[in-house]
C-alpha cells in the first residue's frame, strides 16, 4: 500500500470504505484541523502549491495554482466539481478510489470548498460504474449524518453541500466543460475556452474542476504538509500516484507508487509480462497518449517530465501494456474507432476527421490499405490537431501519429501484404481468453 | 478600449469584443459559418480560424476575445492552411451537387469552397446520408447537406424563444431535428432558412420555383403588422416568387415573421381578380374599367340624390397604403360625406376628437433600453411577432416585462409580472395597478378608482413598474378593440404619468398610424366604422377589407352591406363581396403599386411596385383618382403615387412625427362593466388577420392556422358539462358550430372564440355575453 | 406515464440542484424512467420534458447523446461488452464473440425470446478486470472468461 492509501485490498474488508473505518485510518483529521484551527484559505492553497500536486486527470496542471484562480471576492454561488468520469481507455483508478475510499474524495472536496469559498460541490461519476455511484451516495449520507457535510460543518460557520451526479455513457463528459454542460442537464458538448471555468463554470458561476485522485490527495497534504508530499515524489512531480496497469501483464490492477518510480518496477508489481512474452509497446498515460516502443519505455521513470521527454504523456497514469502478440494496426483501429464513436460532433475537424481516420485505419487493417494512406493519416491528423474546441481532437490524433511513427513498418507491411505482420493465431493466443476453453 | 492589428490594419475596439468584431470594424472578411451576429457564439464550424501572434495554434476569430496589442493574421499561410483544412472536412460529407441544390447560387459553403476548397477530394469513402425531416409546410429539408453549424438550433432557442430544433445523437451521427414527428411551429420559423448557410433548410413554398440568379430583387415593406418589416421581394417574369428580409436594425433587424415571408403566395392565388366585375340582374359579369366606373358614378349620384350624401360610407383596411386611404377619404369627403374609417375592429371611439394619433410612443429601436414594460391586452407573440422578439431579447437583459391580458398564451418571454383576467375585468385590473402605484407614490387618483382594490398580481406589477426608471406602458390590439378602450387608454396614460414611463400603442396593422395621417377617420360630423354598420348606409365603398371578417361585428357588417343599394368593393381578390357587392374592382396588392405605410413608431416607409399589376388590376389610388375625375370632383389630378404622398405629407415626412400623439385630456374613466356569466374572448389569429395571409396556402397549413375552436378552461368546461372535442353551438349576435378545446390559459367564465375566420364569421361582436350549448 | 414512485425519485434528484436549475435532473430522470419502463419511448421523453419544464427536443438531445439510454426496446437483459483496446488485449473482443455465439445474435440484436440484447460498449473504467461486461447498465461483471459468461447466462435464464 502506498503512502496515501487510496486503495485497500479486499482483505482489508468490504467495510473499509465506510465512514467509521475511514476515520479509524485517520480520515477527516485534515478537515477537522482546518475547521478547528480556522486555517486561512491562502494557507491551504499555499500548501498545495508547495506540494507540487499536479492534476491527476490527464493534463497535469498544478492544482494549487488552479485553486488560486478562483475569484475570492465573487458574490454569489461558486462550485467545486470532481471529475470521476474516468472514461479514458486504460484508466480505472478513480473507480477504485471511490470504491475503497469515497470519504477521502469527499474530504478533499470539502477542503476545496473551504479553500475556495464554495458552498456547493458535485461529483460527476462515470455512468457505467453504477454500483460505485450508489456507494458514493451512501457515503455522502454518512458524512451528512456526521455533520461533516451540510450546514455548519463540525459546528463551525462553514457550510458545504455535496451531491453526486451520474453520467450515462459519454467519454467526452470527462472533458471538464462537457462535464459542466452535462451537470446542467444538456448533452456533453465542450465549451470554447476562454472563458475558463474559474470565471464561467457551472451555471455560469466560478467553478473549479479536479480529478478524483487530485481531491483524494488533498487530505494527506493538509495533514502532513506540502513539503512531505513533494518529497514522496520528485521535484515538480510531487507525491505518489496511482497507475492503472492493463493489457498483457500477469496481474493487471492499480498501483500507488511514488512519482519517479522506474517503469520496470511498476511492470514487476503488475506481475511482469503475461506468460513471459516480450514487451512490444506501452501507452503510458491513457489511450490519448502517444505509444512508446518497449526500448523507450523501459528506460523511463513514471513522472510527467520523464515521460514527456520520451515523447509521450503521463496523462491519467493508465499504462496499457502490449506484448509481441499485438497487431499494432488492429490496436490503432480499435482506438480510432473509440474516438470516432465518442466525438461529440460539435466541431468540424473532430466530427469529420475522427471518422476519416478510423475509416482509413480500418481499411488498412482489412487489407485494403493504399500506399498513400500513411501520409494521408498524418495529414488528416495535422488538420485536426490544435483546431478543435476541446482536446479530443488531439487525443484522437496522437495515437495515430505515434503508432505510425514507431510502428510504420508494420503498417506498411499490412498495406503491401494485405494482412497482419503478427499471425492471427498468435494474436488470438495473446488475449488469454481461450486458455480455459 | 483595446488596440488590435489585423492584417496590418490597426483599430480600437471595446472591451469584450472578439477578433471577429474587430475584423468587421476593419471591413476584413473572415470566412465563417456558425457565427451569426444575433446568435450566441458556438465556435463549432472552425472556419474562422486565424493566426494570432504568439498563439501556438490557430484561434477561431468568432470566439477569441481581443487582448490589448493583439496581432492577427487572417490570410497568412498558417491561417489559410487551417481554413483550407476545415473546408476539406466540411466537404467530405457534403454532397457536391450544387447544380441541383436549391441553395445553389446563394450558398455560403459553395462561395467559400471556391476560395478554400481543393479541386479533388482525398476522401474516398462513402458520404454520410441523413434522412430528411418534415418540419411543416414552410421549411423544406435536405439534411444530408447540413454542416452542423447549429445556427437553426440556436435561433429557435434564443430568438424564437422555444427550442424546436436540436442536434440529436453525437459525433458523425449527429443530426439536426425537431422532436420526433414534430414540426417547427414558431411564427418566426422561416428565419432558419436564411440562417442556414447551406441548402439543408430551404423554403418549401419556393422549392425549385427558380434558380436564385434568375430572380430580381426589389425592396418593399411588409403590409401586415404594425412593425412594417423591410422586405426584399424576389421576382421572375412579373411574379413574386420569394420574400426575404431586408436588414434594418431599427425595424425588423435581420428577421421576418412567417407571415411577412410567406404571405406572398396569396399574390399568385387563383382567387385573384383580373377584371372589374359588375352585378347586373343578379348576375356577375366581367366588364371593362370604363363601364364599371361609369356605373359607380351614376349609381353614387343617384344614392346621394335620393338619400343624401351622409348615406355614403367608406370602410378601408388599415393594411391599405397611405395614398389609397388618403384618396378614398378625399373622394368620400368631396362627395359630401364624412363617413370614412379604417379602424374596423374598434368598438369604443370616445377618444375621437381628442387629437389622439395612437402610436408606439417611442422608437422601436429603443425597446431594449427600457427597464420596465407593461403590455396590456395583447396576444403579443402572434399579433406582433418581431416586437415580441425584441421584448424577449430585452427581457434576457435588464428589461422586466409584465403582461396584463385575457389569455395566458405562452409569450416565450420571461415575465416579471402577469395578470390574466376576464375581458370585463381588464379595466378594473389595470385600475388596480394604477392605484397601487399611486399609493406607493403618494399620488392622487381619479375618483372613479376609489373603490378599486388592487389584486396581488396587480400589486406585483405595480411594484415592478414603480421600481424602474425607463418604462413603457403599451396597449395591444385587444385593448384597442375593447369596449372600454378609452378607459384603458386613460388608465394607461395615468400609469405612465405616475411611473415616468412612455405610453403607447402596439399598432394593429401596417398602416394603423397611416390611417390617421391620411385622415381616413371620420370628422366630427361623420360616422365611425361601428356606427356606419350599426346604422346602415345606402352606399358603401370597401377598400381592401373583408368586412365579414375584418370588422368588430361581422354579422352586423354583412347585414348592413347586404341591405345597401350600392356596394363597391375594391380588392385584389374574389371575396365574399360576390354575395353583397354591386361592383368589384380589382385593385393592386402592395406589390403592384407604389405606396407608403407608416409603421407603429411613425416611420414613413414608401415602396414601389415590384411587379406589374395582374391582368387588368389597377392601383387603388389611380382608380380613386379616375373616379374623382369622373364625378367632376376637384383635387384629383395627381399623376403618381408620389404626388398623392406629397399631398398627404405636405412634402415632409417629418411632419408625421409632430402629429403622433397618445396624450388625451378629459377622458372619463368608467370602470363599470357588465360581467356576463359567460363572455367571449376574441383573438384574431395571426394568419387570419388580413386578406393576404388568409389566402397564402402554406401559412394556412401551419399550426397557427388551425380552425378556431371554443376554448375554455377545465372549470368552465365542467360548469357547462362539456368535454374537449365536443361540438357546440356558440351564440353571440349570431351562431357558429365549433369544437370544444381545453385551454387552461382562458380565465374562468370565458370562452375564447377567434375572429377573422370563416367558421366564426356568423357571430356578432368580438366581446360580450356568449352562449354555448351542445350542437 | 411515469409512476408516482418514479416521480418521487426524480424529485429527489431535482433537489440536488439549485432551485432554478431543474433541468440538471434530466439525465437522472431519464435513467429513472428507463429503469422503470425498460426503454425511452417518445412519450416517456415527452413526459420527462414536461415534468422538468424542458423543450422535448432538448431532452431528446440528451437521451440520444449518452450511450446508456435505449431509444428502442431491449431485451430483459442488456449485456454491454467492452471491446476497447485495454479490454481487447485481455479478451474483450473474444468474450463478445463467445457471447454472440452462445446467444446466436450480433451486436445491437435481441434474442428471439426477448431475453437478451447484446451491445458493444466503450471503456467502462474497469480495464484491469477485463473482460468486462455491464448488465442492464447497473451490474458490472469482471474477469469474464468463458465459464463466468456461462454462469452469468445461467443466472439470467
Ligand atoms: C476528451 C477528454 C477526456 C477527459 N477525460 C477525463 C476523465 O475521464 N477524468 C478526468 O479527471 N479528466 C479528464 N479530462 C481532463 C479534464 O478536462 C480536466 O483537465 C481534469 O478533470 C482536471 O482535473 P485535474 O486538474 O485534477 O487533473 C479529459 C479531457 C479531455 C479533453
Ligand atoms: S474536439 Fe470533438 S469532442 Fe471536442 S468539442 Fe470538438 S467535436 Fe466535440
Ligand atoms: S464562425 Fe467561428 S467557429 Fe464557426
Amino acid at each position: 500500500m502506498g503512502a496515501l492509501g487510496f486503495i485497500l485490498n479486499a482483505e482489508e474488508g468490504e467495510r473499509g470504505w465506510r465512514l467509521a473505518e475511514y476515520i479509524k485510518r485517520g480520515g477527516y483529521s485534515a478537515l477537522k484541523k482546518i475547521v478547528n484551527e480556522k486555517i486561512p484559505a491562502d494557507q491551504i492553497v499555499g500548501e498545495l502549491k508547495k506540494s507540487s500536486l499536479r492534476g491527476r486527470g490527464g493534463a497535469g496542471f498544478p492544482t494549487g495554482l488552479k485553486w488560486s484562480f478562483m475569484p475570492r471576492q465573487f458574490p454569489g454561488a461558486k462550485y467545486v466539481v470532481c471529475n470521476s468520469d474516468e472514461g479514458e481507455p486504460g484508466t480505472f483508478k478513480d473507480r477504485d478510489i471511490l470504491r475503497w475510499n469515497p470519504h477521502m474524495v469527499i474530504e478533499g472536496m470539502i477542503i476545496a470548498g473551504y479553500a475556495m469559498g464554495c458552498a456547493r460541490g458535485y461529483n460527476y461519476i462515470h455512468g457505467e460504474i453504477w454500483e460505485i455511484y450508489k456507494r458514493f451516495e451512501e457515503a455522502l449520507d454518512e458524512a451528512r449524518a456526521a455533520r461533516l457535510l451540510g450546514n455548519n460543518i463540525l459546528g463551525s460557520d462553514f457550510s458545504f453541500e455535496l451531491q453526486a451526479h451520474h453520467g450515462y455513457g459519454a467519454y467526452i463528459c470527462g472533458e471538464e466543460t462537457a462535464l459542466l454542460e452535462s451537470i446542467e442537464g444538456k448533452k456533453g458538448q465542450p465549451r470554447f475556452k476562454p472563458p475558463f471555468p474559474a470565471s464561467f463554470g457551472l451555471y455560469g458561476k466560478p467553478t473549479t474542476i479536479n480529478n478524483t485522485e487530485t481531491f483524494a490527495s488533498v487530505p494527506y497534504i493538509i495533514n502532513e504538509g506540502g513539503d512531505k508530499f513533494l518529497e514522496l515524489g520528485k521535484p515538480n512531480n510531487g507525491g505518489t500516484k496511482l497507475f492503472s496497469v492493463s493489457g498483457h501483464v500477469n496481474r493487471p490492477g492499480n498501483f500507488e507508487v511514488p512519482m519517479g518510480t522506474p517503469f520496470k518496477d511498476l511492470l514487476a508489481m503488475a506481475g511482469g509480462m503475461r506468460n513471459g512474452r516480450k514487451l512490444k509497446a506501452v501507452i503510458p498515460g491513457g489511450s490519448s497518449a502517444p505509444v512508446l516502443p518497449a526500448d523507450v519505455i523501459m528506460e523511463c521513470t513514471l513522472d510527467y517530465d520523464s515521460i514527456a521527454k520520451a515523447g509521450s504523456m503521463l496523462g491519467s497514469g493508465a499504462v496499457i501494456v502490449m506484448d509481441e502478440t499485438t497487431c499494432m494496426v488492429k490496436a490503432l483501429e480499435r482506438l480510432s474507432y473509440f474516438y470516432f464513436e465518442e466525438s461529440c460532433g460539435q466541431c468540424t475537424p473532430c466530427r469529420e476527421g475522427t471518422g476519416w481516420l478510423y475509416r482509413v485505419v480500418h481499411r488498412i487493417e482489412h487489407g485494403e490499405g493504399r500506399p498513400e494512406d500513411l501520409d494521408l493519416l498524418n495529414s488528416v491528423t495535422d488538420n485536426i490537431m490544435g483546431r478543435t474546441i476541446c482536446a479530443l481532437g488531439d487525443a484522437a490524433s496522437m495515437p495515430v501519429k505515434s503508432f505510425i511513427k514507431h510502428f510504420g513498418a508494420e503498417f506498411e507491411y499490412h498495406i503491401q501484404n494485405r494482412k497482419c505482420l503478427v499471425p492471427e493465431d498468435v494474436q488470438r493466443a495473446g488475449s488469454g481468453f481461450f486458455k480455459a476453453a | 478600449m483595446l488596440e488590435i492589428e489585423i492584417d496590418g490594419k490597426k483599430t480600437e475596439v471595446a472591451d469584450g469584443s472578439t477578433v471577429m468584431d474587430a475584423a468587421h470594424q476593419l471591413g476584413i472578411f473572415v470566412p465563417h459559418f456558425c457565427y451569426h451576429k444575433k446568435l450566441s457564439i458556438a465556435a463549432n464550424c472552425r472556419m474562422c480560424l486565424v493566426q494570432v501572434e504568439k498563439a501556438p495554434k490557430p484561434l477561431p476569430a468568432c470566439a477569441t476575445p481581443v487582448t490589448n496589442g493583439m496581432k492577427v493574421f487572417t490570410h497568412s499561410e498558417a491561417a489559410v492552411k487551417a481554413q483550407k483544412g476545415v473546408m476539406e472536412f466540411l466537404l467530405i460529407n457534403h454532397p457536391l451537387d450544387c447544380p441541383i441544390c436549391d441553395q445553389g447560387g446563394e450558398c455560403q459553403l459553395q462561395d467559400l469552397s471556391v476560395g478554400y476548397g481543393q479541386s479533388a477530394s482525398r476522401y474516398q469513402e462513402e458520404k454520410r446520408v441523413v434522412v430528411n425531416k418534415n418540419l411543416g409546410p414552410l421549411i423544406s429539408t435536405d439534411m444530408t447537406r447540413c454542416i452542423h453549424c447549429t445556427r437553426c438550433v440556436r435561433f429557435t432557442q434564443e430568438i424564437a424563444g422555444w427550442m424546436e430544433l436540436g442536434q440529436a445523437f453525437r459525433g458523425e451521427h449527429a443530426e439536426i431535428m425537431p422532436f420526433i414527428e414534430k414540426t417547427v411551429d414558431s411564427e418566426l420559423s422561416g428565419n432558419v432558412i436564411d440562417l442556414c448557410p447551406v441548402g439543408a433548410l430551404t423554403s418549401k413554398p419556393f422549392r425549385f420555383a427558380a434558380r436564385t440568379w434568375e430572380l430580381s430583387r426589389r425592396k418593399s415593406v411588409s403590409p401586415h403588422d404594425g412593425l412594417g418589416a423591410n422586405l426584399i421581394v424576389q421576382v421572375k417574369h412579373d411574379k413574386v416568387l420569394r420574400v426575404l428580409p431586408l436588414e434594418n436594425e431599427d425595424v425588423n433587424e435581420c428577421w421576418l415573421s412567417d407571415k411577412d415571408r410567406f404571405s406572398y403566395e396569396a399574390l399568385n392565388s387563383d382567387e385573384r381578380l383580373t377584371r372589374p366585375m359588375l352585378k347586373q340582374c343578379g348576375e356577375w359579369r366581367e366588364v371593362d374599367w370604363q363601364t364599371a366606373l361609369e356605373f359607380i358614378g351614376t349609381d353614387l349620384k343617384r344614392v346621394v340624390r335620393e338619400h343624401g350624401a351622409a348615406s355614403v360610407g367608406a370602410l378601408a383596411s388599415p393594411h391599405a397604403t397611405l395614398e389609397e386611404l388618403y384618396l378614398l377619404q378625399k373622394f368620400v369627403r368631396s362627395s359630401g360625406s364624412e363617413n370614412i374609417d379604417c379602424r374596423l375592429r374598434q368598438t369604443d371611439f370616445s377618444l375621437d376628437g381628442k387629437k389622439v394619433v395612437p402610436w408606439l410612443g417611442l422608437p422601436i429601436a429603443e425597446i431594449p433600453a427600457l427597464d420596465r414594460v407593461l403590455v396590456v391586452g395583447s396576444f403579443l407573440r402572434k399579433d406582433h411577432p418581431l416586437l415580441a422578439q425584441r421584448l424577449r431579447q430585452a427581457a434576457k437583459k435588464a428589461t422586466r416585462v409584465s403582461l396584463l391580458h385575457v389569455a395566458d398564451d405562452d409569450q416565450l418571454i420571461t415575465l416579471q409580472g402577469k395578470s390574466i383576467v376576464a375581458p370585463s375585468a381588464l379595466a378594473a385590473e389595470l385600475a388596480g395597478i394604477v392605484k397601487a402605484v399611486a399609493e406607493a407614490k403618494g399620488a392622487a387618483v381619479d375618483a372613479a378608482l376609489a373603490g378599486v382594490q388592487p389584486s396581488a398580481a396587480a400589486k406585483a406589477i405595480a411594484e415592478s413598474l414603480a421600481s424602474g426608471e425607463k418604462g413603457a406602458i403599451l396597449l395591444g390590439n385587444f385593448a384597442q378593440q375593447h369596449a372600454q378602450a378609452a378607459t384603458l387608454h386613460a388608465l394607461a396614460q395615468k400609469l405612465a404619468e405616475l411611473t415616468g414611463a412612455r405610453f403607447g400603442y402596439l399598432g394593429e396593422a401596417a398602416n394603423s398610424v397611416g390611417g390617421y395621417i391620411a385622415h381616413a377617420v371620420p370628422g366630427a360630423q361623420g360616422l365611425n366604422a361601428a356606427r356606419m354598420l350599426a346604422e346602415p348606409r345606402k352606399a358603401y365603398f370597401v377598400l381592401h377589407a373583408e368586412p365579414e371578417l375584418d370588422c368588430a361585428n361581422p354579422q352586423q357588417a354583412l347585414a348592413a352591406l347586404k341591405g345597401a343599394d350600392l356596394v363597391v368593393a375594391m380588392t385584389p381578390f374574389k371575396t365574399r363581396a360576390l354575395d353583397y357587392a354591386h361592383v368589384i374592382l380589382p385593385v393592386a396588392p402592395f406589390t403592384e403599386t407604389s405606396g407608403t405605410f407608416i409603421n407603429t413608431e411613425g416611420r414613413v416607409q414608401s415602396f414601389n411596385a415590384v411587379v406589374k399589376p395582374l391582368g387588368e388590376t389597377r392601383p387603388a389610388w389611380k382608380v380613386l383618382r379616375v373616379l374623382g375625375n369622373l364625378l367632376g370632383l376637384p383635387g384629383f389630378e395627381q399623376d403618381s403615387a408620389e404626388a398623392v404622398r406629397a399631398e398627404v405629407l405636405g412634402g415632409k415626412p417629418a411632419s408625421v412625427a409632430e402629429r403622433l400623439n397618445n396624450q388625451a385630456v378629459g377622458i372619463a374613466i368608467n370602470l363599470e362593466s357588465a360581467a356576463p356569466a359567460l363572455q367571449r374572448i376574441a383573438d384574431v389569429p395571426i394568419h387570419f388577420a388580413d386578406p393576404l395571409a388568409r389566402r397564402a396556402p402554406s401559412l394556412q397549413q401551419t399550426r397557427d392556422a388551425m380552425p378556431p375552436a371554443a376554448r375554455m378552461n377545465a372549470a368552465t368546461l365542467a360548469k357547462l358539462g362539456l368535454a374537449a372535442g365536443a361540438q357546440v353551438k356558440v351564440s353571440l349576435g349570431g351562431t357558429a358550430i365549433l369544437a370544444v378545446q381545453l385551454d387552461d390559459g382562458v380565465p374562468d367564465g370565458c370562452v375564447r372564440v377567434a375572429a377573422g375566420h370563416e367558421l366564426t364569421a356568423g357571430l356578432g361582436p368580438m366581446h360580450g355575453e356568449i352562449q354555448v350549448e351542445h350542437a | 406515464m411515469l409512476s408516482q414512485d418514479a416521480l418521487k425519485q426524480i424529485d429527489r434528484e431535482i433537489a440536488k440542484y439549485p432551485a432554478d436549475q431543474k433541468q440538471s435532473a434530466a439525465m437522472a430522470a431519464l435513467a429513472i424512467a428507463q429503469m422503470e419502463q425498460g426503454w425511452l419511448s417518445t412519450e416517456t421523453i415527452e413526459a420527462v420534458a414536461g415534468y422538468l419544464g424542458m423543450a422535448p427536443v432538448a431532452v431528446y438531445e440528451v437521451a440520444s447523446f449518452y450511450n446508456m439510454y435505449d431509444l428502442a426496446p431491449v431485451g430483459k437483459y442488456k449485456i454491454t461488452v467492452c471491446t476497447n483496446l485495454p479490454c481487447a488485449l485481455s479478451g474483450g473482443v473474444h468474450a463478445a464473440d463467445y457471447l454472440k455465439q452462445r446467444l446466436g445474435i450480433g451486436f445491437n440484436e435481441t434474442t428471439a425470446d426477448g431475453r437478451f440484447t447484446l451491445k458493444e460498449g466503450e471503456c467502462m473504467g474497469a480495464c484491469g478486470d477485463a473482460p468486462v461486461m455491464l448488465v442492464n447498465n447497473v451490474r458490472m461483471c469482471s474477469f469474464m472468461q468463458p465459464e463466468q459468461i456461462d454462469r452469468l447466462l445461467g443466472e439470467c435464464e
